[in-house]
């Protein structure tokens, strides 16, 4: 006698959020099941993988990350077309310089760092500020105005800078990334806040804050998953994709930087496989979007993807 | 929670005359305001002063004028299957039958008629003797009801027990026994049924209404209960279903939950 497998009935689904241009566009959520779980009839799409370019040379950045780019570390076009030549969905180009501590840069002279990075690939642009909100909220939105028609993914936009990074968007067509401090409830009240703009719900990314390590990824886990049963279950106001800034923390930490030692082995695989496997992870929870800094590990990931999805 | 607007109904005047003249005023405009307020799905009944040969006629002609304006399932509520019958073929979308008891020709009538057009169905836990008097027997009903749904090729999923709320003044004793067979019927059947209850009639006939009702709309959520017929309109009692709704962990938590509660 066969085994009959229970199956979910789940009555929500994500929203799927398009960034890009034809035919170059990715497609972002839009699931209506668990990830990679295709049992109970449901679909489930492949998440986004980007790579991240700096608009200035990276500082104290280990050497196994500096010795994988090369010379284009100090030229962000050239640096996204080489992210487009290893494999990347789309480009993440992070404004470093518009800190007010490293650079100051304006936002006229950011708007035209990403219009030459939007000019010289053909694949989707993310762009993330410098995570000052105040300095953000200037910046932003001239950078939403230089790339109008590029239908291009910006944030992130907080609790205390939501309101001038979503006018930008909304005005020029972007889509936006919400950001909160691993905290559900307040991701969903920004998310309320946002749509309530007039913000279309389908034009929002949750950046729900990640930590690569220990309690951190658990926790990171935890919200993903909780977010994504809640979308499942039927609340609209949680069934925005997740993005996951995977690079920027799994690279924070001193068991992914670490030179090599006799404790700790050989840098180089070590790196990478904090990134890789905090991807993977989180991909498992639920996320949607992952941005890496390190191509061998965007590399590892997919590789990983496709066993998931059975290929 | 699943909230079923029971304003539409010929039991209140301003319906009961709009139904004698065919004036679609006063229905469309109940459709919209109990849409606004946060409904899922519009009761819609005739009443009992339409006479039965011309309750088909008129339900349809009710299910359509709502339809006409909101994009709103309706709940068919009505003793006459003929009127049912009449209803479900000028509904659009996914309506629920209003209701079958656990009458043997009553479930061979009615519960057909829900899979013929993919319907959902409230089933009553009463027969031709009436309501029984506490929780065993009201589940022993709910059985035969999911039994026969099953039998018919009806999903659990699409089923709803009504375990019958009497007035508390009148069957003050029976409340308790409402919240017993609400938890109990979880365990009926997998994936379990669901549950619903028409909510004004706890407070039939007292003072103060809209405070028993919420009371009891609270109580019997922490019992399981997933739906209701109830007035969407009463602000406070809305505002109660959702507080409860989060206290319970039903909804994740935002400040703007109450404004989110009405808006799915």
């Amino acid at each position: 006698m066969g085994v009959e497998l229970v199956q979910e009935r789940w009555k929500g689904k994500l929203y799927a959020l398009t960034i890009g241009r034809e035919p170059y566009q990715v497609v972002a959520g839009g699931d209506s099941t668990l990830p990679f779980l295709d049992l109970d009839g449901g679909s489930y799409t492949r998440p986004v993988s980007a790579l991240t370019v700096f608009d200035r040379r990276p500082e104290n950045w280990p050497d196994t990350l500096t010795g994988a780019w090369g010379d284009v570390l100090d030229n962000p076009v050239q640096w996204a077309r080489k992210c487009v030549e290893l494999g990347a969905d789309a480009v993440a180009l992070k404004l470093v310089s518009a800190h007010p501590e490293q650079g100051d840069r304006s936002p006229q002279e950011c708007a035209a760092t990403v219009k030459a990075v939007a000019e010289a690939v053909d694949q989707p642009l993310i762009v993330l500020g410098c995570a000052v909100n105040e300095k953000d909220a200037a910046v932003l939105p001239v950078v939403s105005e230089a790339l109008n028609g590029y239908n291009c993914l910006i944030g992130q936009a907080t609790s205390e800078n939501y309101k001038t990074v979503v006018a930008g968007c909304l005005a020029h067509g972007h889509s936006v990334i919400a950001t909160s401090p691993l905290d559900i409830n307040l991701a969903k009240q920004l998310n309320i806040l946002m749509t309530d703009m007039n913000l279309p719900p389908d034009r929002i990314a949750m950046d729900l804050s990640i930590g690569p390590l220990g309690y951190g990824i658990e926790y990171a886990y935890s919200i993903i998953e909780r977010k994504r049963t809640g979308a499942l279950l039927g609340d609209r106001m949680l069934a925005m994709p997740v993005i996951c800034l995977v690079g920027e923390e799994a690279w924070k930490v001193k068991e992914a930087q670490r030179a090599d030692d006799l404790e700790w082995g050989a840098d180089e695989p070590r790196g990478i496989l904090w990134e890789a496997v905090t991807a993977v992870a989180l991909a498992q929870a639920g996320a949607s979007i992952f941005v890496f800094y390190h191509p061998e590990a965007l590399r590892q990931f997919n590789t990983q993807i496709d066993a998931l999805m059975g290929k | 929670m699943i909230l079923i607007g029971e304003r539409i109904n010929g039991m209140f005047k301003d319906i009961r005359e709009a139904i004698q003249v065919k004036n679609a005023g006063p229905i469309e405009d109940w459709a919209r305001k109990q849409a606004e307020a946060g409904a899922h799905y519009l009761d819609i009944s005739t009443g009992p002063a339409t006479p039965a040969e011309e309750q088909p006629e008129v339900l349809r002609w009710m299910v359509e004028t709502a339809q006409g304006a909101v994009d709103l399932p309706c709940c068919l509520d009505s003793v006459n299957p003929d009127a049912i019958k009449a209803g479900l073929a000028a509904h659009r979308g996914k309506a629920i039958i209003n209701s079958t008891s656990a009458d043997q020709d009553r479930m061979d009538m009615l519960l057909p008629l829900a899979a013929e057009y993919q319907a959902a169905i409230i089933g009553l836990s009463m027969n031709e003797q009436g309501v029984p008097k506490d929780a065993n027997d009201r589940l022993a009903l709910a059985m035969e009801i999911v039994a026969n749904a099953d039998a018919h090729g009806l999903s659990t999923a699409d089923l709803y027990i009504d375990p019958l709320v009497l007035p508390v003044n009148v069957a003050q004793e029976d409340v308790i026994e409402v919240f017993e067979t609400l938890r109990q019927v979880k365990l009926l059947a997998s994936p379990p049924p669901l549950t619903v209850v028409g909510l004004s009639n706890v407070s039939q006939r007292c003072p103060d209404r809209p405070l028993i009702n919420r009371t009891f709309l609270v109580m019997a959520m922490a019992c399981g209960l997933d739906a209701a017929i109830l007035d969407v309109n009463d602000e406070p009692l809305l505002d109660a279903a959702a507080t409860a709704g989060i206290l319970l962990n039903r909804e994740v938590y935002c400040d703007s939950y109450l404004k989110v509660f009405r808006k799915r």
